[in-house]
């Protein structure tokens, strides 16, 4: 399938114009900021400690002295949130950065090269592509122990071939424009044209994709971690707490609301921020028939 | 009576004017050109009468066309309208039809939504106006689809469904701008012949005041979105006497001033030497491909220093493939090419970059030929790439100021963005570029056929300036022997892959010996010999 | 036609050896050795020696990747160490269950997706678009597994329609089993309609700015027809793209709520399999699905050409 690529027209001063009248990019980035400032807040101070068992305090409905209840061992449910969301942060963040950094360049060489080259790089994706997330998670769950590690392995791996389609399809789009012939006509190498002329001009849509994949990767953690497959107890993580929560529904439902409801604010937020990236960056989107 | 009445038609989108007081009228069987240059509203002009014009838009005034107030109609009354008795023919005929769907299907639907027709019997009216428009059946089935189709076979496509229910009034907006000289004289003849046949009224929109002038009535020029000029096409021009028309007109037909200089003697700059290109065909099954297609086929030739040779050729002829081959930028099946005595073919970038410090290319599109996230100072310092010594920020900064002042640029344009930058200026930043390496060749891609007219004549006459002072070399592609004409010395006729007539300029353009010269002379519009038929025409 | 699809089958198929594989030398090759893996650490010498040629593990390792690959193509996957059954029985009895529910939560998605897609499409910018991309942009961020914990607490414990988890299995009668199905279907499939009514939107959006579509009014044809003949098979491309990729997570997301509903499935199997160290159950059904994922996006492909006429090449 071909891409169409439109590249804006703007410097940055008209970008951030923009940007601050696009009211998906500022919700986005508000709910992104505050769900980012909550999980540095929590490397210092939590309202209650996520370590200590409160046995006397388990299981309280909601009140002042507890926003978001108590879990079974009564541990504050806010302040595990809190951590929770540290730790869902780095596993996606680690896990996109993964994806980007193998993925990308990789998709920029397969698209640069073609030929013999392209179709085997393409073929190896189409294989780590058969391998959603869980089933890596899986496979190495099976022969090393579960742990958050192998929660960003098995996402990271399946972020990589993610991200050389979209880098692929994006450089193959800028490839046949003809500054990248007058690059070439100024005898600049592939990589370098690469470089300076392919990356610059497909990293929004990159960046598009990075939010997206960060959403996703923060949803597929919480999965993970709620099979058993990802972050290990005592370390609190929002799909561990769902866990939890199931077994206790009927008896204590704000364990499974509150977790729950963390898991969609910040999922929504960066779907938020990638749409209003995408809406401000790309002048096709807005353009009216 | 007119079919078509415009009265003081005004346009905003968004609050921006676009069309401000339009006066236009067609009658039956009457072709009435609308000329101008981009943005002037002649596109927005033809959405307004078939009210598809974008939603933000706002129209007032009024249209009227066979008695109905256009303005005012609903949308089931312009339903009722469009495709039946006004047809519309856009510029872009390889994005004009529905890939998914036959042509069959195409030309028919329109036939089956308004005459309520069964399929069988619409599919008969369709396979007649296929027929009509060049398209026989046994070649081209209804069950063609598009992409198996060439564009100007295309643009039939879209004719047929335009006047498949010989509608009173065809609009045709550039129905030809995006197709080459021979098929745009093809497709003018089927739209007059269809004029002549159902007394249709023509509403023809052209930015080439040749090709309105050829087949127009009258005309209407626009500019700015407000009527310049408007009456009888003969009297108009043969008069010019309103200062924009007279400006269009002696842009259109410009030569730039050129001494005859002595060509440089002595060892040839560029020696192509029985090179051929072929590109594999698509796979026909797993294991076997069809044969090659020949794009280039052994062509032999040679240029002198400071010698201007034109290109000239049917889309499609293997002529950008050829430059592309002379820059070293794709590589021959077979033959050699040789650069100030060096050979190019097979050597790598690196054993490239003495040759690519002396030859520079300049391409069509003055949008794409920039990457938009690097400033001009950084665009325009690209080709220093190939350098030995690199120079020094300073330095590099005074040698793209002095390129920039060369075409006609002020140094301080070097700090902005090329979209700052206007089409022609564009092209300007494109030349400055090209010669800032001080190159003994300059291939030109269609450098000036994206660009108006009167902008264009400011370019060619850089062309020609940078030729006289610098002694560049030039080889211009070019579809246009209007170009050929205004600055080369020499023209070469490529058809099929084949170089079939070379010599001097004005030598082939006036006595064209072989049948593929003379098919592109005979097609090309030309200003002064229309205005002359069109006088004797009216005695 | 036939060359493009030879080209997809061949590389279907290689991708499927690359695959098995991948998964064999995952779980046979990098544990060094899978029976002592397996038996864990109290496990004497004597046990493992037996295990390793109960397993075949002392053959040389191509040997084993080809006696385990020719098992694939025959269905023999092996024996279960912990059931002690073969491996193929527990996957059938399982796949029961996993398959009608993956089914289900895709023809619910589908089903729900394109229609509403087509009306926000048409009525871009609009109160009802807004309103159903909101609700879709919500439906993306939610995560099936809690989803379908609020949907028990709703269905189940308050209002007590459904039951919250359990499957009584298809001899009890289609209805109670399909019963038992709908709210885990309802679950995986609510946010994957939500992405697929989004995709849906934009391929529509953007195919309404095609200039065919102009053609197309330009023949007088109404909105509603454009939008349908015209738009809607050429904005099927991304769509069907993108329906493929779902079968692939809701595969994974039936994996996941089985375990909240309590459903005999592949899930519980492979979850059970992981405690018990059982590699081969683990090996088998990881193998299946992603076959399963690779034959899918086989009839991905097929499905472009049916729509793209492009592809099938000339006749």
């Amino acid at each position: 399938m071909t891409l169409h690529i439109d590249i804006p027209d703007e410097n940055l001063a008209g970008i951030l114009a923009k940007a601050f009248k696009n009211r998906s990019f500022l919700a986005g980035f508000a709910i992104t900021a505050l769900v980012a400032a909550v999980a540095i807040l929590s490397f210092f101070w939590t309202p209650y400690d996520v370590t200590k068992l409160v046995i006397s305090d388990k299981t309280q409905a909601p009140s002042l002295a507890h926003w978001f209840g108590t879990d079974h061992f009564g541990r504050d449910i806010l302040s595990m949130i809190m951590v929770g969301a540290r730790n869902s942060i780095a596993v996606a963040l680690v896990a996109v950065g993964i994806g980007m950094g193998i993925g990308v360049p990789l998709g920029a060489f397969a698209a640069a090269r073609g030929g013999i080259v392209d179709d085997v790089l393409m073929r190896l994706n189409d294989l780590v592509f058969a391998f959603p997330a869980l089933l890596s998670a899986i496979m190495i769950t099976a022969i090393f122990g579960p742990g958050a590690f192998n929660a960003i392995i098995a996402i990271g791996i399946f972020n990589i071939p993610v991200f050389a389609r979209v880098a692929r399809a994006a450089a193959l789009a800028i490839w046949p424009r003809e500054f990248i012939l007058a690059a070439r006509a100024a005898g600049k190498s592939r990589t370098l044209i690469s470089i300076e002329h392919v990356l610059p001009n497909i990293a929004t849509l990159l960046l598009v994709q990075g939010t997206i994949q960060f959403a996703l990767g923060i949803l597929a953690e919480a999965g993970l971690s709620y099979v058993g497959l990802g972050t290990q107890p005592p370390m609190p993580s929002w799909g561990r707490m769902l866990f939890d929560a199931q077994t206790r529904m009927v008896v204590a439902p704000w364990m499974a609301i509150f977790p729950g409801m963390a898991i969609v604010i910040t999922v929504l937020g960066l779907n938020l921020l990638g749409d209003g990236i995408a809406d401000i960056l790309d002048p096709k989107s807005r353009r009216q028939r | 009576m007119s079919l078509l009445e415009i009265d003081k038609l005004s346009l905003t989108i968004g609050g921006t004017p676009i069309l401000r007081d339009i006066e236009l009228s067609v009658a039956p069987g009457e072709v009435m050109g609308l000329v101008g240059e981009s943005g002037s509203g002649k596109s927005m002009t033809a959405l307004a009468v078939m009210q598809l014009l974008p939603w933000a838009a706002h129209a007032s005034g009024r249209v009227t066309f066979d008695g109905i107030d256009i303005l005012a109609a609903s949308e089931d009354q312009m339903c009722a309208l469009r495709g039946d008795d006004i047809g519309m023919v856009f510029q872009e005929p390889m994005t004009a039809l529905n890939p998914v769907k036959t042509i069959g299907e195409q030309v028919a639907e329109g036939i089956r939504w308004h005459t309520r027709a069964s399929r069988g019997d619409a599919e008969e009216r369709a396979r007649k106006m296929l027929d009509r428009v060049g398209l026989p059946a046994a070649q081209f089935p209804l069950s063609r689809y598009p992409h198996e189709l060439s564009g100007g076979q295309r643009q039939r496509v879209v004719i047929a469904i335009a006047c498949a229910l010989k509608p009173k009034l065809l609009i045709a907006d550039e129905p030809t701008t995006a197709l080459d000289v021979v098929l745009q004289a093809q497709i003018l003849d089927l739209l007059r012949d269809l004029v002549a046949e159902n007394r249709m009224g023509l509403l023809l929109i052209s930015h080439d005041l040749a090709v309105v002038t050829e087949m127009a009535d009258r005309i209407t020029i626009l500019r700015h979105g407000e009527v310049m000029e408007a009456g009888d096409t003969a009297r108009i021009l043969s008069g010019q006497l309103h200062p924009y028309t007279r400006q269009l007109a002696q842009a259109s037909m410009h030569v730039p001033a050129r001494a005859r200089h002595s060509v440089g003697q002595g060892k040839p700059l560029v020696e192509v030497e029985s090179v051929t290109r072929d590109y594999p065909a698509r796979r026909i099954s797993l294991l076997k491909r069809g044969a090659p297609i020949r794009a280039v086929d052994d062509v032999s030739f040679s240029m002198a220093p400071g010698q201007s040779v034109a290109l000239v050729g049917r889309s499609g002829c293997g002529k950008s493939t050829l430059a592309r081959m002379v820059l070293a930028l794709d590589r021959p099946t077979s033959g050699t090419i040789r650069f100030r005595g060096d050979t190019l073919t097979g050597k790598s970038e690196a054993e490239l970059r003495p040759a690519r410090r002396d030859m520079q290319v300049v391409f069509q599109d003055p949008y794409g030929s920039f990457d938009p996230r690097q400033k001009v100072e950084r665009l325009v310092a690209e080709p220093l790439h190939v350098l030995e010594k690199k120079p020094a920020p300073a330095a590099r900064r005074e040698m793209v100021a002095h390129a920039l002042h060369e075409v006609g640029l002020s140094p301080g344009d070097m700090d902005k963005y090329p979209h700052e930058f206007s089409g022609g200026q564009r092209q300007r930043l494109s030349i400055a570029r090209a010669i800032i390496t001080r190159p003994k060749l300059v291939v030109a891609d269609e450098p000036v056929s994206a660009l108006d007219v009167s902008i264009r004549a400011q370019i060619l006459d850089l062309f020609a300036e940078l030729n006289q002072k610098l002694g560049i070399a030039y080889l211009f592609i070019t579809h246009d022997l209007t170009v050929a004409r205004a600055i080369t010395d020499e023209v070469m006729v490529m058809h099929d892959g084949k170089i079939v007539e070379r010599g001097r300029t004005s030598e082939v353009l006036d006595h064209p010996q072989s049948e593929a010269a003379k098919a592109l002379i005979t097609a090309a519009p030309d200003l002064h010999r229309a205005i002359a038929k069109r006088l004797h025409e009216q005695g | 036609m036939t060359a493009y699809l030879l080209k997809r089958l061949v590389i279907a198929v290689v991708t499927l050896v690359l695959a098995s594989m991948v998964v064999f030398a995952v779980l046979e090759i990098i544990p060094g050795d899978p029976a002592r893996l397996m038996l864990g650490l109290n496990a004497s010498a004597d046990q493992i020696e037996l295990l390793r040629n109960q397993m075949g593990l002392n053959a040389p390792v191509m040997l084993r990747y080809l006696h385990w690959a020719g098992g694939l193509l025959s269905l023999d996957f092996g024996r279960s160490y912990t059931y002690s059954v073969p491996v193929i029985d527990l996957v059938r009895e399982r796949l029961v269950v996993s398959l009608p529910l993956a089914l289900m939560a895709l023809a619910l998605s589908t089903v729900i997706a394109i229609p509403v897609g087509l009306f926000s499409a048409s009525r871009r910018g609009r109160a009802g678009d807004t309103i159903a991309m909101g609700a879709a942009q919500l439906g993306v961020a939610v995560p099936n597994f809690w989803f379908a914990l609020m949907l028990i607490y709703l269905f189940a414990v308050w209002l007590r329609l459904v039951p919250g988890g359990g499957f009584p299995g298809w001899s009890a009668g289609v209805w109670p089993a399909l019963k038992s199905l709908l709210l885990p279907a309802v679950a995986l499939a609510l946010p994957q309609a939500a992405i697929l009514a989004r995709v849906t939107r934009s391929a529509l959006i953007e195919v309404l700015n095609e200039d065919y579509i102009r053609t197309a009014r330009a023949k007088g044809l109404p909105y509603r027809l454009v939008l349908w003949r015209h738009a809607l098979r050429n904005a099927m491309i991304p769509v069907v793209t993108i329906l493929g990729l779902q079968f692939a997570f809701l595969l994974a997301g039936t994996i996941i709520i089985e375990n909240v509903f309590y459903l005999p499935g592949l899930g519980r199997l492979v979850f059970q399999a992981i405690n018990q160290r059982d590699l081969i159950v683990v090996e088998s059904v990881v193998m299946l699905l992603v076959a399963a994922v690779i034959v899918v996006n086989f009839v991905v492909d097929l499905s472009y050409a049916v729509v793209d006429p492009r592809l099938r090449g000339r006749q």
